[in-house]
């Protein structure tokens, strides 16, 4: 930065003019200070300018080339514009008019041409990764997801998923492709009127739509095992659409392995005590009409969520509520009580259930390991 | 009551189902108008009122997203507001307030009398305003719209709540009710603009005063005229897909339901194939505005007319080809998604070289930093960050990470608030006194202008940080621990900031109207030919029609010298190349051509009529009839379309204007 002009050089018209400048010197710079402070966020859940795997990565890249070439034009159009409104401004002074210019054919050339040529500068990687995200990788673990009002379906098809089901939180092992297949249906497996929704975990990859009577696909990899990313439906889908969330668990592909087995294995269903007799209500209060569990005979309608397993998931009813040692029971109970207030337009049905049978149902589907 | 109208009551015929109207002024008058100010001016307030009315609800959005886990609105109440924010904005408050300005100014603008069909003029009014009170009547019958303004099926078929499908009755019916509101209600709004658009082509193309060739008109007609053309190209698709759509939820037709065959990305690619053309159609206006503002306040000629006139043509063109890029996260493919993302770039650039043109108007000119400039101004400003923005969606693999943030609300608000609102108002506050008679109060512009240049960044400026975190759009609530919660309380206090803008808008309006400074015709030192006539116009805009020899033709008759030497005013009555008494000192010549005097009593204006607001009142019955179920159905249909055919036969059987003599 130059040094300060000493004051009292100049005309009075020069004077105003520096100052005007000596503003401008200080408040870009600062403006860009803030500008970038408050995009800096401190690892945010879902915050894709911090990207943490190779496909959000890529993205990336390609908006930190435009970024840039943003805050230059914008820099540039944006000082144009102040110098212009405090050098021109009228004067008391002014007794003739200004020169009457009609315009400059060079000009004009100019600021057509350049800006064209910095398009198509970006053009170039733009299209190129477009075409590089389309492609199938090699060896993926192959997922299919169902999304529906108001949660996600993920059904592991691969050789070694073993048709695992699980329901919102999406266990993948680390430094291998995952290859989402995705389909949006209604109620049942078999409805295909289902509403468009769209899978978008930032920090992994960004989002693809799920679109009813297509199949959609997306590919991903992390890279980092022991993190959870978080992610959250982006189509609006209807009244509970903000409270259908996910979340990707990256882990070792030993530990991937492990978790294939547990989920495979069904579930123990448990003989004795209010938990037997939850087990028993989860027949009588028709929750079996909707809801698979593994081992339990009978149950193996996908309306709902799979349940085999459903106390080892961090969160329930779409990825919202705790299902941990301390809140867990009471999360599931008021869940249970009355799944619209939580949920608004879930197709969990109010089945008025009594405090009696509801801590039982709770007991038993904390058994679900 | 001037003698050519009482002439028109006496020899009034009756062959017709009422007698002709006559009056010219008083209250009912507004009501059998065809007078393109008075038409203008009703657009005005009604687009304003339902601007105020999209206002409240975005204050309610604020609200509720003020902070995380918030209770203040119910999911389904949030979903109707903010469809409801982006249906009124756009169809009901931007859209009508540039067809405000087109009404008023086209043509004194043009040098004509009224628009080419006065009486359509009116009907375009009507159908508007009962498009509104339509779709808005969804409060008294189960609720508004509640599937976004983009109302992607089959979200719109099946509706938000799944559980009304398990219990089956009556709540079913409400969504059908809302989602009929929806199609039928766009689909009469789509009637007017259609129609006013026509009007406007045929208006620009015939009724030019003598000597205006295309390349002579001013700016903003130049915007109009382009604006008309992609109306009239972009409504007719919307208008398909609604038909479509009333179809699927009302009778069980299956075009975007996959259950029957249907495709549901059929409805995306007609919705926005209307949608982004809608874009321009919503801020070429303003940009017409912006150019016309600038010069005047520069001292200078807008820099680069014609580059101005093909940038728009070019934007008209290309904005065509670029509608998937709402769709890039659809899954159209590598193919699709390169070639829009392309088209995309590359509308940046016209884009562009308005900017520049606006910067090199004002470049050497001598700024006077009226209300009206600050807001033309504060588009270029504004609307640069949102085309920049905008930019940054071509680059499609970044694009399937903002679309559906926040990111894309800051962006379009930065367009449409940054763009054409401030476009509007500095507009509003440019002719205002043309149209009154009276200036709007400076130091309350400026007030105004600052709160809601504040207030409006306060909002809008923080939403792309919000997007880039995470944050999408459309939620009504969201979880404590995202990082979200500070920006989106300070965005709601951006939005209050904004509201007390708005409202000393209002106050300045109302004290103004009435108490305001006299403004004469032309109190900017204005530029085109609507200065020359005096402010309010009479009815007949110009007691004699102007000879046009030049693009910015006022200024011409009032400034003589080009090329180096700055050019000098011409001393009143030395040129005799045109008429002085017009020209040169429009304040010394008013009272010769004040409305009633008696020479012009011969000038031929068209008639008031009844007709086009009969046949507007017979469109919302018959959408109405459709929401019902058997026998009310078929009844309003039939009553609907009676009224609407005996508007449009008495509508024929009239003469456009009743003989004087």
């Amino acid at each position: 930065m130059k040094a300060r002009r000493p004051r009292g050089a100049g005309s009075v018209g020069h004077q105003r003019r520096t100052a005007g400048r000596r503003v401008l010197r200080w408040a870009v710079p600062l403006g860009l200070a803030v500008l970038l402070a408050g995009c800096a966020g401190d690892n945010l859940p879902q915050d894709f300018l911090a990207p943490e795997g190779p496909t959000a990565r890529a993205q990336d890249r390609l908006w930190n080339i435009v970024f840039w070439v943003a805050v230059a034009v914008f820099v540039l159009v944006q000082t144009m514009l102040v110098v212009v409104l405090i050098r021109f401004r009228a004067r008391p002074t002014d007794t003739q008019l200004p020169k009457q210019t009609h315009g400059n054919v060079k000009l004009e050339v100019v600021w057509t041409i350049i800006p064209a040529l910095i398009l198509a500068f970006i053009a170039v990687p733009t299209v190129r990764l477009i075409f590089e995200l389309a492609a199938a990788p090699e060896n993926p673990v192959e997922v299919r997801v169902v999304g529906k009002q108001y949660w996600w379906e993920f059904e592991y098809t691969g050789e070694e998923g073993q048709g695992v089901v699980t329901a919102n939180e999406l266990v993948i092992p680390i430094n291998r492709p995952v290859r989402l297949s995705m389909e949006s249906t209604g109620q049942a497996d078999s409805d295909p009127l289902g509403v468009i929704h769209s899978f978008w975990v930032p920090k992994l990859a960004g989002k693809q739509d799920v679109v009813p009577g297509h199949t959609r696909h997306l590919t991903f990899m992390a890279e980092e095992a022991g993190v959870t990313y978080s992610g959250q439906c982006a189509e609006f889908c209807g009244l509970s659409h903000a409270n259908m969330r996910m979340a990707v668990h990256a882990v070792e592909p030993a530990e991937f392995e492990a978790f294939i087995e547990e989920q495979a294995t069904p579930a123990d269903i448990p003989t004795s005590g209010s938990a037997a007799r939850g087990a028993e209500l989860f027949t009588e209060r028709q929750c079996i009409g909707c809801h698979a569990i593994n081992g339990y005979e009978g149950a193996a309608a996908r309306v709902g969520p799979d349940l085999t397993h459903f106390a080892g998931r961090e969160k329930f009813a779409g990825y919202m509520l705790d299902n941990d040692i301390n809140e867990g029971a009471e999360n599931i109970s008021a869940w249970l009580k009355d799944p619209q207030v939580v949920k608004p337009g879930s197709q969990m049905p109010d089945l008025g259930l009594t405090d009696e049978d509801t801590a039982d149902l709770v007991e038993f589907l904390r058994t679900l390991q | 009551m001037s003698v050519a109208a009482e002439h028109r009551t006496a020899t009034s015929t009756r062959r017709n189902m009422f007698r002709r109207p006559t009056s010219e002024t008083g209250f009912w008058s507004w009501f059998t108008t065809v007078d393109h100010k008075k038409i203008g001016i009703m657009y005005f307030v009604t687009a304003f009122f339902f601007f105020l009315v999209g206002g409240v609800e975005a204050i309610l959005i604020r609200i509720q997203l003020a902070q995380p886990e918030m209770t203040f609105l119910t999911a389904d109440q949030y979903n109707q507001i903010f469809t409801m924010h982006g249906l009124t904005m756009i169809f009901f408050a931007v859209m009508p307030l540039g067809a405000a300005f087109f009404n008023y100014l086209l043509p004194l603008q043009l040098g004509a009398r009224d628009v080419a069909f006065p009486r359509l003029n009116a009907l375009s009014y009507w159908v508007f305003l009962a498009a509104g009170i339509y779709i808005y009547s969804g409060v008294l019958l189960g609720g508004l719209p509640d599937g976004g303004w983009f109302n992607y099926a089959p979200l719109s078929l099946i509706g938000p709540n799944p559980t009304d499908i398990l219990e089956a009755g009556t709540a079913t019916s409400q969504h059908v009710s809302r989602m009929v509101l929806y199609s039928v209600g766009l689909q009469i709004a789509g009637i007017a603009s259609l129609a006013s658009s026509l009007n406007f082509i045929v208006t620009i193309l015939n009724m030019r005063a003598p000597g205006m060739t295309l390349m002579r008109m001013p700016i903003f007609t130049w915007m109009i005229f382009i604006t008309s053309f992609l109306i009239l190209f972009a409504m007719p698709i919307i208008g398909v897909a609604l038909w479509q759509l009333m179809f699927d939820v009302r009778y069980g037709t299956s075009f975007f339901n996959p259950a029957g065959g249907g495709d549901p990305i059929l409805w995306q690619h007609m919705f926005w194939l209307f949608g982004h053309p809608e874009v321009y159609i919503l801020i070429l206006p303003a940009f017409g505005i912006v150019s016309e503002i600038l010069p005047v306040f520069s001292r200078k000629p807008l820099f680069g007319y014609t580059a101005m006139v093909f940038s728009a043509i070019a934007i008209g063109i290309l904005g065509w080809g670029v509608w998937a890029h709402h769709m890039f996260a659809a899954g159209l493919g590598p193919i699709a998604n390169s070639a829009f993302g392309l088209s995309t770039m590359f509308i940046a650039v016209p884009t562009g070289v308005k900017i520049f043109n606006w910067l090199g108007t004002m470049w050497g000119g001598q700024i006077r930093l009226k209300t009206p400039m600050l807001f033309a101004a504060g588009l270029v400003g504004m609307f640069t960050i949102g085309g920049l923005s905008g930019v940054s969606h071509a680059i499609v693999p970044h694009n399937y990470q903002q679309t559906d943030t926040y990111y894309v609300v800051a962006h379009f608000h930065y367009v449409l608030f940054g763009g054409a609102i401030f476009g509007l108002f500095g507009g509003t506050y440019f002719w205002f006194p043309k149209v009154t008679g009276r200036l709007l109060h400076d130091g309350l512009g400026k007030l105004h202008f600052l709160l809601m240049f504040v207030g409006f960044n306060m909002t809008f400026g923080p939403m792309h940080i919000l997007g880039l975190w995470g944050m999408p759009r459309r939620i009504y609530t969201y979880a404590d621990g995202m990082g979200w919660n500070f920006w989106n309380l300070f965005e709601t206090v951006g939005a209050f900031v904004i509201a007390a803008g708005v409202l000393v808008f209002m106050v300045n309006m109302v004290r103004s109207v009435k108490g305001g400074e006299i403004a004469g015709p032309d109190p900017w030192d204005a530029r085109t030919v609507e200065w020359m006539t005096p402010s309010p116009p009479p009815h007949y805009n110009f007691a004699e029609i102007p000879v046009i020899t030049a693009r910015d033709e006022f200024w011409h008759r009032k400034y003589v010298g080009e090329g180096e030497k700055p050019p000098v005013r011409v001393p009143a009555g030395a040129s005799s190349d045109h008429d002085p008494a017009v020209a040169a000192t429009p304040d010394q010549s008013l009272p010769a051509h004040g409305p009633g005097h008696e020479g012009h009593a011969d000038i031929h204006m068209p008639s008031p009529s009844y007709y086009p607001l009969v046949a507007a009142i017979g469109l919302p019955i018959m959408g109405w009839g459709i929401l019902m179920p058997g026998a009310w159905q078929i009844g309003l249909l039939a009553v609907g379309g009676l009224i609407l055919l005996a508007g449009l036969f008495g509508w024929v059987l009239e003469p456009s204007a009743e003989e004087t003599h």
